[in-house]
This record gives structure tokens, sequence and C-alpha cells, in this order.
């Protein structure tokens, strides 16, 4: 008879602990302070201007956002792909996509010109902007997660966590499609005014969201000294080389797309060629650091099985993502808008030339304090509720999973 | 006695006569303002009968010449850009409108423009914003309403013609016909409370200044009303708008920029 999986809270009480909440907390208190110092002096203090209209903030912001839908992955794929593999992980999934969410929210509300106006942005809705019903896919996401996570942790309700899931997973891929279509449906910008863009945005959210959820998933059960098996590891690693490549693809479509259509050509020249910073992200952050090296070490027979590898090639994955969203955001303001095509043009405005911007203090404490946000209440709520299985051991996740260990010994 | 009599009855006929007709020249030019401007009582809505905007022939636009970007600072208390404005400075202050120089990079002809909110038809700005505060005027002036103005800068990033301007900054002594506020987006406004005063008599502090300046770039007017200067203007010359190709059809167009 197969073992159950026995979930428990974690029981961590020392220095560890503590010392992880703390130093969580100091990144959040500090985070709230650079939001106070900037609604309190005006954005004049940030790296934004009237050129570069969203900056660090907004990049942290995005990423955890899309991040946080495509964590809850792991758990669609147990309760709709019906892959039981998953299923003890499909309670920390769901955690971690609504911690990643109220953090990349957190970073959004308080970089607002005005977030004491949260309440004006509650009750007057203009239904054609997409930012309109992105506030009602984000509050939603997270109450239909949040009984989500109810149907599995209560055993009465456990029969309808498969339809359950099944709307998270659906409400899920619309809110991702959301997040692109902010930028998908701006037709000023040639980097933006694209269908590509949400489509693209959901892999980059499966990419991005399972790449933390193993990082998160190697740290947990590390620092509790829980058994993880190779059974659980293996598969998320090739997940998410999958999902690595299939990101790659579709940003080889969006360049190759632009690259055919003339008018988008100085776009492309910038962004490819002579960007500066924009150029390196990209080349080096994106592709190379973000997509080639983990796909190199995460199907690498040797390295790929190496909880270090896997970890570090999830790092590097979360890394190009950053990357790849300050390409898009940045980048993609930065280079002028096209007015006035064949011409030269200049004025006061910056119009006609690339548009400065340099990351700022304030802006990067606000975007980490949103990081810290989402890993404190992962901290706090695997202490408090019983979201992490005891045990991950093989025998317990796939009793036909051979290890390199059982294969040796039987040789 | 009787002498007494008369030169009463004519003072009082003179007293009568000269207040009548100062009652009269005080009113007339109202009433008949009235029914030119078709200016309406503050309380009535702004209705889509009229469409305001404006035509700017580039070829009257002087090289370097900056008095309607003068004219729209002082009218609504933003700093227009100087030799001493710092690059930051640049970057982050308020530009309601600016003058843009273009030179042809094949044929080296160049000229300069104007450049300010287009007042869109299909205004992306109105489209983006998530409260609604953008919003687009039934008489075609496309407004930032700054009760509900979250400060997201949505429509900043959705604006092809970077119209909108965000206040970095803690505002001081501000006027009171704009208000302006930090953490608010603003834009070109038409001079709509000159509009709303004024009707079709009206001309906003950019076309009045220029035309003060003696170069008549800018012909305002009601585009509904095929009888108005502009609409005269627009079927007699040719006119372009800035990014045609988008289809928002502005309520600002060109003369002269074909480059």
């Amino acid at each position: 008879m197969k073992k159950q999986i026995h979930f428990k809270e974690v029981e961590n009480d020392g220095l560890g602990f503590y010392g992880l909440l703390g130093v969580l907390g100091f990144f959040v208190l500090v985070g709230l302070g650079a939001a106070w110092y900037m609604e309190h002096n005006g954005h004049q203090v940030t790296g934004m201007n009237n050129q570069v209209i969203w900056g660090t903030p907004h990049v942290f912001a995005v990423f955890l956002i899309v991040a946080a839908s495509g964590a809850l992955n792991v758990a669609s794929v147990s309760s709709v792909f019906g892959k039981l593999a998953y299923k003890p992980l499909a309670r920390l999934s769901g955690l971690l996509a609504i911690a990643l969410l109220v953090g990349g929210l957190a970073i959004l509300v308080l970089d607002l010109g005005r977030p004491d106006r949260l309440i004006v942005a509650m009750t007057y809705y203009n239904f054609k902007s997409i930012f309109a019903w992105n506030i009602f896919l984000y509050t939603g996401f997270m109450a239909i997660v949040a009984v989500y996570l109810w149907m599995m942790m209560e055993r009465r309700m456990n029969r309808l966590t498969a339809p359950v899931g099944f709307v998270a997973f659906l409400w899920r891929l619309l809110l991702t499609t959301g997040t692109g279509s902010i930028f998908g449906f701006l037709v000023a910008r040639q980097a933006y005014d694209e269908a590509i863009m949400a489509p693209m945005f959901v892999i980059m959210s499966f990419s991005f969201g399972l790449a933390i959820f193993i990082l998160v998933l190697l740290a947990a059960y590390r620092w509790t000294g829980r058994p993880l098996g190779e059974a659980v590891l293996y598969r998320l690693k090739n997940l998410l080389g999958v999902f690595v490549a299939s990101v790659l693809y579709f940003t080889l479509v969006y360049h190759l797309t632009n690259l055919y259509i003339t008018e988008h050509h100085g776009f492309e020249r910038f962004l490819l060629l002579d960007g500066g910073i924009y150029t390196t992200l990209f080349w080096v952050g994106q592709v190379l650091l973000g997509s080639l090296v983990p796909l190199a070490m995460l199907y690498h027979p040797t390295l790929g099985k190496s909880r270090a590898a896997i970890g570090w090639a999830s790092a590097l994955v979360i890394l190009g993502g950053m990357a790849q969203m300050y390409v898009i955001i940045i980048g993609g303001q930065a280079y002028p808008m096209t007015m006035f095509p064949g011409m030269e043009v200049s004025s006061s405005f910056f119009d006609g030339v690339v548009a400065n911007y340099a990351p700022s203090l304030p802006e990067v404490l606000l975007g980490l304090g949103g990081v810290a946000i989402a890993l404190a209440m992962v901290v706090v709520a695997v202490k408090v509720l019983a979201f992490l299985p005891e045990s991950l051991d093989n025998s317990l996740v796939d009793p036909h999973f051979k290890s390199e260990a059982a294969i040796e010994k039987a040789a | 006695m009787s002498r007494e009599q008369d030169t009463d009855k004519s003072r009082r006929r003179f007293l009568g006569g000269a207040a009548g007709t100062v009652a009269a020249a005080t009113l007339a030019p109202g009433v008949v303002l009235h029914q030119l401007g078709q200016a309406k009582p503050a309380d009535q809505p702004v209705s889509s009968q009229q469409r305001w905007g404006m035509l700017i022939d580039t070829s009257k636009c002087a090289n370097g010449c900056e008095a309607c970007v003068d004219a729209c600072a002082k009218e609504y208390g933003w700093k227009p850009v100087t030799a001493e404005t710092s690059e930051r400075e640049r970057a982050i202050d308020a530009q309601w409108i600016r003058k843009v120089n273009l030179r042809n990079r094949e044929t080296g002809y160049s000229h300069s423009l104007p450049m300010m909110c287009q007042h869109c038809e299909t205004a992306p700005c109105v489209d983006v914003c998530p409260t609604g505060a953008s919003f687009r005027r039934a008489d075609g002036i496309v407004l930032v309403d700054k009760h509900i103005c979250i400060g997201c800068r949505y429509c900043m990033m959705a604006c092809p013609y970077k119209a909108r301007s965000f206040i970095h900054e803690p505002l001081h002594d501000q006027l009171a016909v704009a208000p302006r506020g930090k953490g608010t987006v603003e834009s070109c406004t038409l001079c709509v409370q000159r509009i709303d005063q004024k009707g079709a008599n009206a001309i906003p502090a950019c076309a009045e200044a220029c035309a003060a300046e003696g170069h008549d770039a800018f012909i305002f007017g009601d585009l509904n009303d095929s009888e108005s200067a502009l609409s005269q203007a627009l079927r007699k010359h040719g006119s372009t708008k800035i990014r045609a190709d988008l289809n928002l059809n502005q309520g600002i167009t060109y003369r002269g920029i074909e480059g």
C-alpha cells in the first residue's frame, strides 16, 4: 500500500526561522519607507520621468504578478491535468501564487502618484481599460485561489478540488493575458503594439513561476530538514526546461516579426544592436544567462541531476526574467516614438532621442520590499498552517521512481 | 415758474435718454455675443453640437519662436524650459506644449511646429484610464479629472504624442484656473475655461500669443460649424493629422508637415 503524504506545519522555532523573518521584515519596512519617501517628496526622487514613465518598481511588480499566476501551475497540473505526482505540491503552489501577487500589487499601489486614492480605483471604473479589468482579475484570483486552497486543505471539500482548480486555471490564464495586454493594447509604441504580448506573458509566467517555486521548495525543505526526493525535483526541473525553451521561442517570434516590419526596424536595431544597457540585458541577461545557460544546466546528464545546479539554474531563470521585464518595460519606453517618419526630430521634451533612465535607490528598495512581502507571507503561512508535506521522499511521491543510487545498487 | 418746469423736463429727458442709452449699450453686446458665440450658462451641460479644434500652419511657425509655449506656461503656472533649466528638470517638469524641430534626413528641409494634446476623438488615453479620470468632453476636449486621477500614468504610456506630463514634485502658488497636484497627470486643456466663457469667440492662449507675435499660425474654432474660419480654412487648404495612420481623428490638424 502506498504510504500517505502527511502535511504538517513547519516546526522550526529557532534563530534561523526568526532570523529569516527578521531579514524579510527589515526589507518590508525599508520598502515601505521608500514608498513613503516617494509619495511625500513626489516622484522627483526617483529615476522615473516624463519619458520613462514606468521604472524599476514596475519591473519588479509585473515580474511578481506574472510569476504569481505561473506559480499556480504546479497545482493546476495536478488538479486539472491529473498528474498525481504533483498533488503534494499543490498547497504550496496556491500559497506562493497568492503571496507573489500580493507582493506585486503592493509595489504597484505604493508607486501610484496618489496611493491615497486606492479607494477611488476600487469604486470608479472605466471598463474599456484593461487596468480596470485587471483590478477584478487580480482580486478575483486571490479569492479563487483561497477557495482552492480551502478545497485542498479541508478533507470534506476534497472532491471539489478538481472543479475549483479548473476555474483557477482558467482565471490565471485570463489574468496573465490581461497583464500582457497592458502592453499589447498600446498603439503608441513600437515595442508594444503586438498581439503576441499576451500569450508571451502567459508563457513567461509558466517559466518564472516555476523557477521561483523550485527555489522556494529547495530552500524550505533544506531549512526544515525535511526530505525532498528526486522524483519531485526532476519532474519540476524538466518542466522548467520546457518552459524556458518556450519563452525563447516566443521571443524569437516577436523579434522575427518585428524584423520583417520595416516600420519597426528602428526599434529592433536599438534593442538588438545599439541600445547600450538594453542590448546587453537582452543578449547577456535574457538570452544567455536567463535561457541558454539554464537550459544547458537543466538538461545536462550530470549537472541536471545536481540540486545545486537545479537551484542555480532556477535563480538564473529568475534573473533572466527580470532582465526581460526591464528590456520590455523600460527599453520599450526609452526608444522614442516615431511621430514624424523619416525626419530628425528634436524638442525640449526629448522627442526623437533615446530617453535617459537609471534605477534609483527608492525604486529598487520598493521593489525589494514587494519581494519581501511575498516571501514573508510564505514563511509565516507554512509555520501557521499545514502547507508543506512532512516528507517528499521518492517512496511517497512516486514509488516507481528509480533514483541513481537505487539503479547503482541494483547493478 | 414755467421756465423752471421747462428746464426740469429737458434735464429729465436728457437723463432718461442717457440712462436708456447706457443700458442698451451695456446689454446689447452681451446679447449679440451670446447669439454669435452660443456661450452657454455655467450650469448647462456641454453638448456635441460643437467640436473644438485648431489648424496650425507650420509654414507660419517661426523657428526659435516660443511664444505659444510661454503663453501657455504663464496662463497655467507651469515652468517653460529655458537655457537655465537643468537636464533633470527638463525631464520631469510638466510641458503642456512644446516646439518640435523637424529636419528631413534625405532632403534637409527643416521646419518647426507646436505640439500639444491632439484632443483625439478616439483617444487612447481615455481608453486606458482605469478610473475614467482621463475623459473626452462632448465638445471634443480631452481632459483629466483631478479628483479621480490616481497617478498610475497609464495614459502617458498610451498617448501617441507624448502629450501628458506627470507632476513629480509638490507644487506651490497654483493658479485658480488650473488645479494641478503632485502625483496626478495633466496636459493641454485647449483653454477650456476660455471656451466655456466665450464659446467660438474664445481663443486659446497659444493661438492668442502667436497672433500677437504676428505669425498667425493657429486658427481655432468649431469643426462642426461649416462656416467657421477653421472649417473654411480646412476646406480651402489641405490638412494633415500627425500619426494619421492611427485613425484617432484628432481635433488638432496641421498644414505643411509633409516634410
